[in-house]
């Protein structure tokens, strides 16, 4: 049964007797699912886990979908191994663990995770997308998960949330982050630290062979540290901001007789909400999505427009 | 951890033992261990890598090129197969459908050298247009069409491949997808084996496709592939694997692999070829069976032959016609058959924790070229590229996309239609130009249009990962060739009105293209500005927002720049917004947007690197 340690929100959840995963023992593949955004670096971590399995004489498959992958969009790689592997793809719900570069990329593949046994381990890192800052109501919330380790600890049989991206950074190079994710990985399987280091010494840029090992070990003391309850570093995990309700409201007032009808307001309206009507007068003509951001009345050279707050109780 | 640049030689790799490979690699060491001369492709996700490997094997020992469409593309390699050596090409399934006029006759041709096409479709459509099955054009233009199920069986079909082309004088195709391109697993590779140069071959009656020579030609195609089919009666390329007899399943190419994940145990009849079939071997395996499943990844190829036949099996009504075959959804498909007994829903829990689509690169000149465009309310016939992601918020400027190369000719159509109140505009990449927008823009002009093209001229084809092109002056392996000239290009087709902009300069593109728009008939106006991404990463230092000057009025916001993001801040209920530094190339255009003039670049306090650096090249 998962023992929950309470202390430090970034260790969420740790089984009392954690398997070590070995090909050897099963006769189905072992399944390891890496995900995060395109940029980070997934595809390195599966190369390098692909790259140990193969050196240690199991069959490996390594599937990924990586077209949109320089676009910030969703990447993800499966890596399968064993003495036989026929799906390179892991069916939903038997990847025994999954790693994630970015928080809520690590939700968004949980389903995937075996139910009762599988590992969930997470760099607490958010890669916010534009698309999440797209709201224009009032006090709009940002389009990202709210949820927190709080919120995952009940759910997977073991997870770790870690700060990995910040360690690394403390360590020297941002970039080593997938790295501690493999130190961490790497305590879930039974390979030899040597076979793992060898691989990554391997694989990395030359000059920055001792800043990858020296944040593996930091990975796998991290996880090895929260199992035995030990104090491990680490910053907390960090909610997102509340919206702010008790917000300004305005309201857009035009005086036609001012307008000359110079256009510059229409065109400058980032919610593109003001029109010239017949008349060649400025209009709005899409009241509700006004934000009353103030752009048009400053802009105007006639102080044709102009904004007039009203207070929350008016609004209510 | 980022991975080496350069990797050692594919050609330095010991053989006889296995290398971690992709299907994409494997099919590109298999052209070379088939000593295919001459290899010509146009880029197309998921087919782009067997060309971009096939060009770091040695210039003596193939010839691999970029073409200008994946026509051109077959169009070279027939001509080389013409002169006697083997020859290869390798598209996307829609690259198919351009180069298929050409390979509907030369299938009545056949194949002097050995002739090869690859053809990656893309099932779940991870990034196409369509999810159209390209086995169903190998059987429309009568050519044997293999089907590998993994990396090995890509290098060896690739090669088997070559060997039915000459044996058989037909030009083969094998048929990958995203899953076998893009997976790695073990491969066998082996030496490489040059095939003696054959020469011209002198056969007017056989090369010349008149009526009176295709006429004869017609039955040689029947005849060769009943041929083919007694072959593959007994052929290796078909596995059988016999178990009970209750169920028995016909199946091939990745599917297999599915059904293999679910059913280990199970009888089953894999297919190296889905065209033709081996009609006995089906039958016997059939009567062998009580119930037969044929398993297949789109449309029902096979089943639908062996039903032609008489022969009762079943398949679609299982299976989905739609999508990417999973081992999950063959496990589904298998209970709702009734072969697997349900499995509890064994699922981890569930979060929907935020939409994540592909963005437009911090700093892509595209996102200024469209929210210029967005400012004017115009319609917007657009293409394929990059540059497609315009169709999304926040710039939401692109009302039409069809195929490559389609825009210019569907904005022509709209001007005839004579429903338009609002101007008609084109937009195109380079690459695409290059690819299908000549034609059509001649036609505009000849046609007496009155459209605006907007040429976004980035210097390489983006979207594929940046490959070079015609535009950009450098070949395949990075050598030097001719560049073309746009603007005397788009001259000598008639065009009158042509303007270069630099698409970061924000006041220049809107001016520019307003009046290109009040042109009356066909205006060019080339959006200026390289790619941030390839062929090399730029990056300057990064532009950043001084929040007490930000009114918050989501103006940059506008851009969809992903380096724009909001902070914890707010003004008036709105969100104060932030630049990622890490992510921000500094180009500036947010900057020329913002009112309050609360984005500038970022002040750099370190004495040392304090002297203001240009935007350049990283
Ligand atoms: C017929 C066809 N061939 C190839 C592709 C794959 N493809 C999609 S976009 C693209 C290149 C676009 O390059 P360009 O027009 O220069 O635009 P950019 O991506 O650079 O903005 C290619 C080759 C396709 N979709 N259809
Ligand atoms: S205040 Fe003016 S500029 Fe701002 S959203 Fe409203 S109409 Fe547009
Ligand atoms: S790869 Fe180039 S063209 Fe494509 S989005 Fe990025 S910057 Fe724009
Ligand atoms: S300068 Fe502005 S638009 Fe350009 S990359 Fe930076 S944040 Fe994006
Ligand atoms: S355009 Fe300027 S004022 Fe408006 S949100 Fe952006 S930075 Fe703030």
């Amino acid at each position: 049964m998962a023992k929950v340690k309470k202390t430090d929100n970034s260790v969420m959840a740790v089984l009392a007797d954690p398997p070590k995963l070995d090909p050897k023992e099963t006769k189905e593949p072992i399944n390891v699912l890496i995900v995060g955004v395109g940029g980070q670096g997934v595809i390195m971590v599966s190369k390098v886990l692909a790259l140990i399995c193969q050196n240690l004489g199991y069959e490996v498959k390594q599937s990924e979908v990586h077209g949109m992958a320089k676009r910030g969009g969703v990447v993800f790689s499966h890596v399968r191994f064993g003495s036989n592997v026929w799906s390179p793809t892991i069916p939903m719900g038997k990847a025994d663990v999954l790693i994630a570069l970015e928080w809520a990329e690590g939700l968004r593949w949980m389903s995937y995770l075996r139910p009762g046994t599988g590992i969930f381990i997470a760099d607490t890192k958010r890669i916010v997308p534009p698309f999440a800052c797209r709201s224009r109501i009032l006090g709009a919330d940002i389009g990202y998960s709210k949820d927190t380790p709080d919120d995952v600890r009940e759910k997977v049989a073991e997870a770790f949330a870690l700060d990995a991206t910040e360690m690394a950074t403390r360590a020297g190079n941002e970039r080593a982050a997938n790295t501690l994710l493999l130190g961490a990985l790497s305590t879930t399987l039974t390979f030899p630290t040597e076979e793992w280091k060898k691989v990554i010494a391997q694989m990395v840029p030359p000059k920055t062979v001792d800043v990858n090992l020296a944040v593996f070990d930091q990975g796998q003391n991290w996880i090895d540290g929260s199992r035995k309850g030990e104090p491990v570093e680490g910053a907390a995990f960090v909610p997102l901001v509340q919206p702010e309700l008790n917000s300004v409201r305005n309201t857009l007032e035009i005086t036609a007789e001012w307008c000359k009808g110079c256009d510059i307001c229409v065109k400058m309206c980032p919610e593109r909400c003001l029109v010239l009507n017949k008349d060649q007068v400025a209009e709005l003509a899409e009241p509700e999505k006004c934000t009353g951001c103030h752009i048009c009345e400053w802009l105007c050279p006639d102080f044709a427009i102009s904004l007039n707050p009203i207070t929350q109780e008016a609004v209510a | 951890m980022s991975s080496k640049a350069e990797q050692a030689s594919p050609t330095a790799i010991k053989t006889g033992i296995t290398h971690q490979m992709t299907g994409n690699e494997a099919i590109a060491r298999a052209a070379w261990e088939a000593g295919v001369k001459v290899a010509s492709a146009y880029p197309g996700t998921p087919s782009t890598e067997i060309m971009e490997n096939m060009g770091r094997y040695p210039v003596g020992d193939v010839h691999a090129q970029w073409a200008t469409n994946e026509k051109v593309a077959l169009d070279v390699a027939i001509g080389a197969s013409f002169s006697g050596v083997r020859a290869m090409t390798m598209m996307k399934h829609v690259g198919l459908n351009v180069a298929s006029d050409a390979l509907m006759s030369q299938s009545y041709i056949g194949a002097h050298g050995g002739l090869v096409l690859i053809v990656c479709d893309d099932p779940g459509i991870h990034s196409s247009q369509n999810e159209q099955d390209s086995r169903i054009f190998g059987r429309f233009a009568q050519i044997p069409v293999l089907e590998p199920c993994d990396a090995q069986e890509a290098l060896d079909y690739t090669k088997i491949a070559f060997d039915i082309s000459e044996r058989y004088d037909t030009p083969v195709m094998v048929r990958s997808t995203t899953r076998i391109s893009h997976t790695r697993s073990p491969v066998l590779v082996s030496e490489r084996v040059t095939p003696d140069d054959l020469g011209f071959n002198m056969d007017v009656s056989k090369n010349v496709m008149v009526p009176g020579h295709a006429r004869q030609r017609h039955p040689v195609v029947i005849d060769r592939l009943e041929r083919l089919a007694e072959e593959l009666e007994t052929s290796d390329l078909n596995r059988l694997e016999l178990g009970s007899s209750k169920i028995g399943i016909i199946t091939s190419s990745m599917s297999y692999v599915y059904v293999k994940e679910n059913l280990p145990e199970a009888s089953v009849l894999k297919l190296g070829l889905s065209f033709p079939l081996p009609k006995k071997l089906i039958q016997d395996f059939c009567a062998k069976h009580d119930r037969v499943i044929v398993v297949e990844e789109l449309e029902p190829v096979i089943e639908n032959e062996i039903k032609t036949w008489g022969l009762k099996v079943e398949g679609k009504e299982f299976f989905p016609r739609i999508g990417e075959l999973s081992p999950e959804q063959t496990r589904i498909s298998f209970e709702q058959a009734g072969v697997l007994e349900p499995e509890a829903n064994a699922l981890g829990p569930q979060f929907e924790p935020l939409i994540r689509p592909p963005v437009l690169c911090a700093g892509c000149p595209h996102a200024m070229s469209y929210t210029a465009i967005r400012s004017l309310d115009v319609r917007v016939a657009g293409d394929i590229g990059c540059y497609t992601l315009a169709v999304g918020d926040p710039l939401t400027a692109i009302d039409t996309t069809v195929a490559m190369g389609s825009s210019i000719a569907n904005a022509t159509g709209m001007y005839l239609a004579g429903t338009e109140t609002k101007p008609i505009v084109a937009t195109i990449g380079d690459s695409t130009f290059i690819h299908s927008g000549i034609p059509p823009l001649i036609d505009a002009v000849y046609n007496q249009a009155n459209i605006t093209v907007i040429l976004l001229d980035n210097h390489i084809t983006a979207m594929t990962g940046g490959q070079e092109n015609p535009g950009t002056g450098k070949t395949l392996r990075g050598e030097q060739t001719h560049q073309i000239n746009f603007e005397e290009m788009i001259r000598a087709c008639g065009v009158e009105w042509i303007e270069r902009v630099d698409s970061y300069d924000a006041a220049s593109m809107m001016q520019t293209m307003r009046e290109s728009i009040a042109y009356r008939g066909v205006s060019v106006l080339i959006a200026d500005r390289p790619c941030v991404l390839d062929p090399v990463k730029i990056k300057g230092p990064s532009m950043s927002v001084d929040a007490k000057d930000c009114n918050a009025c989501q103006g940059c916001m506008n851009l969809g720049c992903p380096a724009l993001i909001w902070s914890d801040e707010w003004y008036e209920g709105r969100h104060i917004v932030k630049i990622d530094p890490t992510a921000c190339i500094g180009c500036s255009v947010c900057a020329q947007f913002c009112p309050t003039g609360a984005i500038q670049p970022t002040v750099v306090l370190d004495q040392k690197s304090a002297k203001a650096k240009p935007c350049g090249v990283e």
